[in-house]
């Protein structure tokens, strides 16, 4: 059993300040100046203690990539982070499209033991988008699979995309879309723009993604399903997902980090660490989306925690693979976009980043408010202090993230998963 | 100057001095002096990733005057699974001790990525990276405008160039827009509505559909190439309506001004986007530009290799 | 700073010059000037007015720029190139005449044989100079000096032409460092 943990003067998401003591797994108590002479000692004074952090958009790459990442080094960046569960996508080799994949990731993430990992199943077989997964057998299985994705491919034909909308209400599941229309970014690069068309990179368009989003709110709304939007990066997008909510139509959206913080302009050092699906935009998007993420127009930040080995980023950018590290600098990249500027306080943070994300995954065991008996999923970030990134010094197996040599605001203290301490942070 | 990757990375007065160098050693090399011992002991390294065998025997003729040492490597496709990557490649070449390296490829950037990169110390030249940039032709485009139209001047002033066919495919174009206009030219594109790039509106520059609106107030005209293939890729429906709207034809080459030059980076398609008497009309300048092509990248190499590595020239 | 050369006797060592290589060539019909940029060149044409006003008629006059042919080129940034005007006769079996303004380590006369030799093949070559200060580094003689100036190495010679500076003196500086 683990030893019983004391966080001891921090503050809750709330504003108001408590200890918590942690016992068997649970937070066995709380208040100001809990005395526990035999539990290890957390010190939380200038810290926030948070709900554990959910992730509901990570790429884990383990079957089959694991140069890049596995579960268990995936599970070590995750807690470095401040999370206590991931969602695996379901883009592997092979596909998470059965129920074999997917219960093979959920028990790969129980030896790591560090965090909850919830495999996400595809929707279409082989993400070819043609034929349904076996998504029953998924939900049924030990990884129970609530979300579906084909992320890295967008569901395209709208038939497919219909049925599938319709099929996942039997299981209570979710489809969460990767929107990009194909025939609009073949071979598109960057974000088409004043940026790429002085590059000479192909532009993807941002009605790539609106276009999209548009069919699929209205086909939710036609066969009364839900839908997730990933990775929502254009400040169009947020006006059809206010307009759909507006109409009550059961559509949820996320941002990353990355597109909260990150523009286009990037692209001009043709450094493909900047190379990202869907791709950074330009400021005015950049400004839309932490709008809509402070009132609400989009419900969570997830990270499209993205890794790839080395060769496949050092080199032109053409060649490049797409995607980003994302688990590790993520509360601090939201601390510094929208708390510091105002946009948001911790409240709203531990709703974005905790309680939504695991309802939308039907998370029952995560995303809980801390009270007493609630599981001991807890985030201690203190804000005051920097991160320096360093992509040498990062858990993950992979290097490529864009945030190299800056330095954030907010370092994670503590990471607690089950009452047990995975992750403690060390002095600055 | 340690590097040659884009036009904006040059000033106005850097441009010039390009260009006056290249004048006196245009004057130098085609007469007295064939051979200089300017850059001997040098090692410059063609790195053709994509064919092209204008570009590069014009820069192996360049080097060679000044009498460097040019070693040719071919490496056709880039990417890893083709076999060498650009990394290693370029490491390659810094073991085997380039002082240069002139590079194409079909990777918009890769020059800037092999300059910034840690792989290799010398200089390198961007002989046309994809659709980006193409720095060397627009500055012996404008060393040619400048001789026939400049009358004397320094720089561009005054003078209108229009830019005609593929500019969203186009690194000539690009480089140009940027160089003429830094020049002090003011600049028109004339191309089908697909084939300008979205953020064109933010470039200086005018843009017209219409060919023949402006054919008779230019000073110069720049053919660019048309690829075929992109009629499958749906930019125009076919050769026939390409030629029609955006070709240089006998007709619109009697508009123009009796002045004005006829230009083309080569190699033309002709009959497509320019007609043979186009081409061979006493009003084209497009072999001289292949000569004028030798002087500036002679003068290119000069300013980077031959003195020390800080920025500007001295006296 | 000190004025070695004024005016007046910056023109009279020119004329001087003038006479001394019409003297030894026989004649101008076979000599052929050649200055090195900057005032190597004003120097030359200087020396041909002063030929032609002498001997009634044209003398073939033009420059040679040494930049390309410097031996030390990589010491500074990249200079400037001044132009190289070869007259129309040539300078194939002719009688040379390379002039500057100051003769000092005599690399610049290095380099100007080397360019001269890319060009052609003279019958000879001869060095006029406004000033010789001494201090060689390479074998090299002037066959016609305006002023010998004994300085040590870290002195400046400064030499002014009307046309360029707006007056005529040679000058002695201290250097300092």
């Amino acid at each position: 059993m683990s030893p019983s943990i004391l966080i001891s003067g921090g503050t809750l998401a709330n504003g108001k300040k408590s200890d918590l003591l942690i016992k068997e797994g649970v937070i066995a108590e709380m208040g100001e100046k809990i005395e526990d002479k035999d539990a290890k000692r957390i010190d939380a004074s200038n810290s926030i203690v948070l709900p554990g952090l959910v992730d509901l958009h990570t790429h884990l790459r383990e079957p089959g990539r694991e140069d890049a990442e596995t579960v268990e080094s995936g599970s070590r960046a995750g807690v470095k982070g401040g999370f206590t569960a991931l969602s695996a996508m379901a883009n592997t080799s092979p596909v998470a499209d059965t129920a074999g994949v997917v219960e093979q990731v959920y028990r790969l993430g129980q030896a790591a033991g560090l965090l909850d990992v919830f495999p996400i199943g595809a929707v279409t077989r082989g993400l070819e988008g043609e034929h349904l997964a076996e998504i029953g057998a998924m939900a049924d299985s030990m990884a129970r699979v609530r979300v579906f994705s084909d992320d890295g491919h967008c569901v395209f034909d709208p038939l497919v995309m219909r049925r599938a909308l319709e099929y996942v209400k039997k299981f209570d599941g979710v489809i969460a879309q990767h929107a990009q229309e194909p025939r609009l970014t073949q071979g598109s690069q960057m974000n088409e723009g004043i940026v790429s068309s002085q590059l000479g990179l192909k532009g993807w368009p941002a009605i790539a993604e609106e276009a999209i989003i548009a069919r699929d709110v209205l086909l939710a709304n036609h066969v009364q399903a839900r839908l997730h939007i990933c990775h929502l990066t254009t400040a169009g997008g947020v006006e059809i997902i206010r307009w759909a909510k507006a109409r009550g139509i059961s559509v949820t959206a996320e941002v990353t980090p990355h597109h909260l913080l990150l523009t286009d302009e990037l692209a001009r050092s043709y450094d493909p660490v900047f190379k990202v699906n869907p791709p950074l935009r330009t400021e005015a998007d950049v400004m839309a989306l932490r709008e809509a993420l402070a009132d609400g127009t989009i419900d969570i930040v997830a990270t499209d925690h993205a890794p790839h080995p080395a060769e496949t980023k050092e080199c032109e950018w053409q060649e490049a693979s797409f995607g980003m590290l994302g688990l590790e600098t993520a509360l601090s990249i939201v601390n510094k976009t929208m708390v510091e500027t105002g946009l948001m306080n911790w409240e709203t943070v531990a709703q974005r980043m905790s309680y939504a994300p695991a309802r939308i995954g039907r998370y029952e065991n995560q995303g809980q408010e801390l009270k007493v008996g609630a599981p001991a999923h807890i985030t201690v970030i203190n804000p005051t202090q920097v991160l320096r990134v360093d992509r040498d010094l990062v858990a993950s197996r992979s290097r490529n993230t864009p945030f190299h040599g800056m330095e954030l605001p907010g370092r994670i203290l503590a990471t607690i998963f089950n009452g047990t301490l995975v992750f403690e942070g060390g002095n600055a | 100057m340690r590097h040659l990757l884009s036009i904006s990375d040059l000033s106005k007065t850097e441009a010039l001095q390009i260009l006056n160098t290249a004048e006196e050693l245009a004057r130098v090399s085609d007469g007295p002096m064939k051979k200089l011992p300017t850059l001997r002991g040098r090692t410059i390294v063609n790195l053709f990733a994509e064919d092209s065998t204008r570009t590069r025997i014009s820069f192996e003729a360049a080097a060679k005057r000044l009498s460097a040492d040019v070693i040719n490597f071919s490496a056709k496709g880039s990417s890893v699974s083709k076999g060498e990557s650009l990394k290693d490649t370029a490491q390659t070449l810094q073991a085997m001790g380039a002082d240069a390296v002139i590079i194409r490829h079909s990777a918009s950037g890769a020059a800037q990525r092999l300059a910034d990169s840690q792989w290799m110390t010398g200089s390198v030249v961007n002989a046309g990276d994809g659709t980006h940039e193409h720095p060397s032709q627009a500055l012996l485009d404008a060393f040619t405008i400048r001789k026939h139209l400049a009358h004397g001047g320094d720089d561009l002033t005054g003078l209108h160039v229009a830019i005609v066919g593929d500019v969203l495919h186009s690194r000539v174009a690009r480089s140009n827009v940027l160089l003429l206009t830094k020049l002090g030219a003011q600049v028109t594109l004339v191309a089908p509505p697909t084939l300008l790039p979205v953020g064109v509106e933010s470039w200086p520059v005018k843009v017209s559909y219409d060919f023949d609106s402006i054919i008779e107030s230019v000073d110069a005209v720049m053919m660019l190439r048309i690829q075929l293939e992109r009629m499958t890729e749906l930019f125009f429906p076919n050769a026939r309506e390409y030629s029609r709207y955006f070709g240089l034809n006998k007709d619109r080459l009697k508009l123009m001004k009796p002045s004005a030059i006829v230009m083309h980076p080569g190699p033309m398609n002709r009959g497509l986007e320019i007609t043979a008497d186009s081409a061979d009309s006493a009003r084209s300048v497009i072999l001289e530009q292949v000569t004028n092509g030798v002087s500036v990248r002679m003068a290119i190499l000069y300013l980077l290799l031959a003195g020390s590595q800080e920025i500007g020239a001295s006296e | 700073m000190s004025l070695a050369l004024p005016a007046p006797d910056m023109a009279r060592a020119i004329t001087r010059i003038s006479h001394e290589i019409l003297e030894r060539n026989s004649g101008s019909d076979s000599i052929t000037l050649l200055g090195i940029p900057t005032r190597g060149a004003h120097l030359a044409a200087r020396i041909a007015a002063n030929m032609e006003a002498i001997e009634g008629k044209p003398v073939q006059s033009g420059t040679l720029d040494i930049t390309l042919h410097r031996d030390d080129l990589r010491m500074r940034p990249p200079r400037a190139l001044m132009p190289t005007v070869i007259p129309s006769l040539g300078v194939e079996d002719r009688n040379v005449i390379l002039v500057d303004d100051v003769l000092f380590s005599g690399r610049t006369i290095r380099a100007a044989l080397d360019a001269l030799g890319e060009i052609g093949r003279p019958k000879t070559v001869q060095l006029a100079v406004l000033v010789d200060r001494g201090h060689r580094q390479l074998p090299i003689k002037a066959d016609y000096v305006g002023k010998n100036l004994p300085t040590s190495p870290t002195q400046i010679i400064k030499v002014q032409f009307t046309e360029l500076d707006g007056l005529d003196a040679v000058s002695l500086e201290e250097g300092g460092k």
